[in-house]
């Protein structure tokens, strides 16, 4: 059982915690976050042109790549996570020109390498998928892709088809850190996608407030929670880590008593 | 790359949008099934004789059409080499090139049933002229513009607004024509049900470098029987500036398949090419995945995305259309940059010798024309397309020329 299936088999929803790598002090804000109960850390891949992030994440992005971050730093901070944490599920999200820049084939080694169990890349659709993710799958990570409010029934085979360690809802069409969809269009979707495959389904983008993770977790397998903390991290900077386990406790807690 | 040389040059994309490995579909899964079924209606409208009838009538009666083909005696002689021959496309109604695209978009967008447009802008040549078509056809338009770009180009920030366009100052990254792309995607992204992107360029997700291309390929083609009919012969040379290119294809795209006809690119270079201060993609660049397509991209050596510089904000991009970087690749086109003094110069050349105001985007290809008409013989003929007119950039070059206004 992979670290990822192992989060996802429990007999409750996840909880996926997602901070950009290099805003701040990456490592003591990730430890919190497992601290705080999170059963799965998503790593995001500062890029210069976030496209689908809203203003929390597209901040982010800017302070760690201003502050010098490099891919090389990026997979150094995964690699002593995983030193650290040796079984919490670890997932880079992100962009495509980083992760292709010195070869599909070279960026799923050296994750690999990093100790990462998932890449989510947001601009490689199905229909561009030939080198990334046959080399994520090469390597022994999973590719999770994105399916969203627009991927209709005829597409979403497509997209399932592929996806591996779990698929990531995205509840809203539109960027990062706004609004939150009605529960109902969330769990409608949630359900027309588990008609389609068995691989569990993370549900983000909006998720802000454990009473809204725990909404969700009663109908996904897993919740995704970014923009919210990403913004502690900017608020409170060597202070965030305390924040980050306060809110990320009562995420999990939410979560957990869901159902 | 040139090994295997195809039979043609003007049938890409292949049905996936890939012009050999450039191009594709790069976007979030959200505007994946917006993308397939604006392809499908460019389709359905490209076997429609109706809509290329009103795209027609619009070009002719509303933009002016055929745009005239104008032989630039004066600057021939200063030049002392080949002939000089200017499309002019900066007498198109809004000054430039982009209402040609902006007509054939906001008929798809009305054919899809869409109610909204919204638009990137650099040099905001095409902001205006999606605020015109926007106000001719009635639909409310937003446009992105980058805050930096909003500095340097305040005159069509102001015939936008008046033309009924919200325009929306772009401040992250450096606020130039890429953010506002950015800003655009988000924007799309979250009002996919309503909104058709009309994007400026040839480039962005497949089919934008293609439809783009074929609405703009209105220059080439009349230029063509244009040329046919003053000289009974073909060009020997085509020259265009380039930022996402699509001027350039617009006015390469119907000669590629003719051999005799030599083709040059050019870039915006800066400061010059040896440090990072140009906006010249495929002389300085490396192919990378950004807005939606595979394409050659200023980018450092982690794949983020460097800031260029040019003096025309309309060149101040980091990627290029596709198909540019295909036809690199293949030897057909041959690329060059011209740096902002280059360009400059050629400004007020024009200005001098043929009582013309050129922007400063047609400012590079008319460098250029100076520096090759003067290697070529008098007999030869050089077609230049003059794609916008100079009045939005008058402050910019007092400014460099160190005059107060």
């Amino acid at each position: 059982m992979t670290r990822l299936s192992a989060a996802f088999s429990k007999s409750r929803t996840a909880l996926v915690c997602f901070l950009t790598a290099g805003d701040g002090d990456t490592a003591a804000n990730l430890d919190a976050l497992v601290e705080g109960g999170a059963d799965v850390i998503e790593l995001g891949m500062p890029f210069t042109d976030p496209m689908a992030d809203g203003p929390a994440i597209q901040k982010a992005n800017i302070r760690s790549l201003g502050a010098g971050t490099t891919t090389a730093d990026v997979l150094r901070i995964a690699t002593e996570f995983r030193g650290r944490h040796p079984d919490v599920p670890l997932v880079l999200m992100g962009y495509a020109n980083p992760m292709i820049r010195r070869g599909p084939e070279w960026f799923a080694s050296a994750a690999k390498d990093a100790g990462v169990d998932g890449v989510i890349c947001v601009d490689i659709p199905p229909e561009e998928d030939d080198a990334l993710g046959p080399a994520l799958r090469e390597a022994g990570i999973a590719p999770i892709r994105l399916a969203t409010p627009t991927t209709d029934d005829k597409r979403l085979p497509a997209v399932v088809d592929g996806s591996e360690g779990f698929l990531y809802y995205v509840a809203v069409a539109g960027i990062t850190g706004m609004q939150q969809a009605a529960i109902e269009s969330i769990e409608a979707n949630v359900s027309r996608i588990k008609r389609s495959t068995d691989i569990p389904v993370a549900v983000g983008f909006g998720v802000r407030t454990p009473e809204q993770a725990g909404e969700i977790a009663r109908v996904a397998d897993g919740v995704v929670v970014g923009s919210a903390l990403v913004e502690l991290v900017a608020e409170h900077g060597a202070n965030a880590p305390a924040k980050l386990r306060e809110l990320t406790s009562a995420l999990s807690q939410a979560v957990r008593t869901a159902r | 790359m040139t090994e295997s040389k195809p039979n043609t040059f003007r049938n890409q994309p292949d049905d996936r949008g890939h012009f050999g490995d450039y191009g594709g579909r790069y976007v979030a899964e959200t505007l994946m099934p917006l993308v397939l079924d604006l392809e499908r209606e460019y389709r359905a409208a490209q076997a429609d004789p109706a809509f290329q009838a009103q795209f027609d009538d619009l070009l002719e009666h509303y933009v002016g059409r055929p745009s005239p083909l104008y032989f630039a005696e004066r600057l021939t002689e200063a030049l002392g080499g080949a002939q000089v021959w200017f499309k002019r496309d900066e007498l198109n109604h809004t000054g430039a090139h982009k209402i040609n695209n902006c007509i054939g978009q906001i008929l798809l967008a009305m054919r899809m049933g869409k109610t909204r447009i919204i638009a990137e802008t650099g040099a905001g040549q095409h902001g205006v002229a999606t605020a015109t078509v926007c106000a001719r056809f009635g639909l409310p338009c937003v446009i992105y513009m980058g805050a930096e770009d909003v500095r340097r180009q305040s005159p069509n920030v102001f015939r936008m607004k008046l033309l009924g366009a919200e325009v929306v100052p772009v401040t992250s990254g450096r606020g130039t024509l890429k953010d506002a792309m950015n800003e655009g995607l988000r924007d799309w992204v979250a009002n996919v049900h309503d909104t058709f992107y009309i994007i400026g360029t040839a480039a962005g997700p497949h089919p934008y470098p293609e439809l783009v291309r074929d609405f703009q390929s209105v220059i080439g083609k009349e230029a063509r029987a244009q040329m046919q009919d003053r000289i009974g012969r073909l060009p020997d040379l085509l020259v265009a500036a380039i930022g996402g290119g699509s001027n350039a294809l617009g006015l390469f795209h119907p000669f590629l398949d003719d051999p005799d006809v030599k083709m040059l690119g050019v870039e915006a270079a800066g400061y010059g090419l040896d440090g990072d201060q140009h906006a010249a993609s495929l002389l300085g660049g490396f192919p990378g995945v950004l807005h939606g397509n595979k394409t050659y991209l200023l980018q450092d050596e982690d794949g983020q995305i460097t800031e260029g510089h040019s003096i025309s904000a309309g060149l101040d991009y980091p990627g290029i259309g596709p198909e540019h970087a295909w036809l690199k690749d293949m030897g057909r086109v041959e690329y060059t940059a011209v740096t902002d003094d280059e360009a400059l110069d050629a400004f007020q050349l024009l200005c001098r010798t043929e009582g013309i105001i050129p922007a400063l985007e047609p400012s590079h290809a008319i460098a250029a024309v100076a520096k090759r008409a003067k290697e070529m013989p008098k007999d030869s003929v050089i077609l230049a397309n003059l794609c916008g007119r100079g009045d939005k950039d008058i402050f910019t070059v007092a400014e460099r020329l160190g005059v107060e206004m």
